[in-house]
């Protein structure tokens, strides 16, 4: 019998690795740019089968609504230089930075596979806005308040860097 | 559906992210190809935290997670405006300023 979170997981596993795929394949930023949206809406309708319902929310919020945004802000400031020629040249260290990639991840995904621990028994409000909240507030407090000081010095960063210097 | 699904899952995701950072040269891609990996170290946190959820830990890391992506996002993205500026262009090849 397939349960509704095996058929919800495996449709979004397929579809994070294939608009992943496109993210890295295409070589158009903003078809680039689609597929990571496509991958991260996918991912976020994953963590629903994990009980995460405030972090898909936040994944929906933050990555889709912010920082896809953001690319495709980047990607129409710049204009036709947002794309890079086609790649020439250098086959065999790139040809080899990705059997690389693949034998290690063939190990680790081949091994880590094989990993089986029962699903634990989760509380009612597991997940749920308040109780991950009461966790934040409880146990990380301080890495709470010097997360939204980093986040501050992000933008500020973020605006020094990028300012035009003409004056 | 076991944890090791979602862990082959994860590493699947994260290969294709290094992969896509090794390999391309647009600084944006190579952005994009960071979000990736971060993303796919999520899922891991989120799947343990679910076979172990006496606590919130797993969840409480992945909004730090979250939170961190989003910095480095903006200010990875200031830098490439930056960069393009200077040299209009955002191939990573022909950032050279530093070797001569």
């Amino acid at each position: 019998m397939i349960s509704p979170g095996t058929v919800l997981f495996v449709s979004t596993s397929i579809l994070a690795i294939a608009g992943a795929l496109m993210t890295i394949s295409s070589r158009r930023p903003l078809r680039a740019a689609i597929g990571l949206l496509i991958h991260i809406i996918s991912l976020a309708g994953m963590f629903l089968t994990l009980n995460a319902h405030l972090l898909a929310a936040l994944q929906l919020l933050v990555y889709a609504g912010a920082i896809v945004v953001l690319f495709v802000f980047v990607i129409m400031l710049i204009g036709p230089a947002s794309e890079v020629g086609p790649i020439e040249g250098r086959l065999a260290s790139r040809t080899l930075s990705i059997a690389m990639t693949i034998a290690i991840v063939l190990a680790v995904a081949t091994t880590v596979a094989y990993f089986d621990a029962p699903w634990g028994q989760v509380a009612d409000d597991f997940g749920t806005v308040e109780a991950l909240g009461m966790a934040i507030y409880k146990q990380a407090l301080v890495p709470f308040e010097v997360i939204s000081i980093t986040l501050l010095v992000a933008i500020i960063g973020a605006i020094a860097i990028a300012r035009s210097r003409t004056e | 559906m076991g944890i090791g699904t979602y862990l082959a899952l994860a590493s699947v995701l994260f290969g294709i992210g290094a992969a896509g950072f090794l390999t391309r040269r647009n600084m944006l891609i190579q952005l994009m190809s960071i979000e990736l990996m971060l993303n796919s170290v999520n899922v891991v946190l989120l799947a343990f935290n679910r076979v172990y959820p006496a606590n919130h830990d797993g969840q409480v890391f992945a909004f730090f997670v979250i939170a961190v992506a989003a910095a480095e996002a903006a200010v990875g993205l200031a830098i490439l405006i930056a960069y393009y500026r200077i040299k209009k262009t955002i191939d990573t090849d022909d950032a050279t300023l530093l070797k001569y």
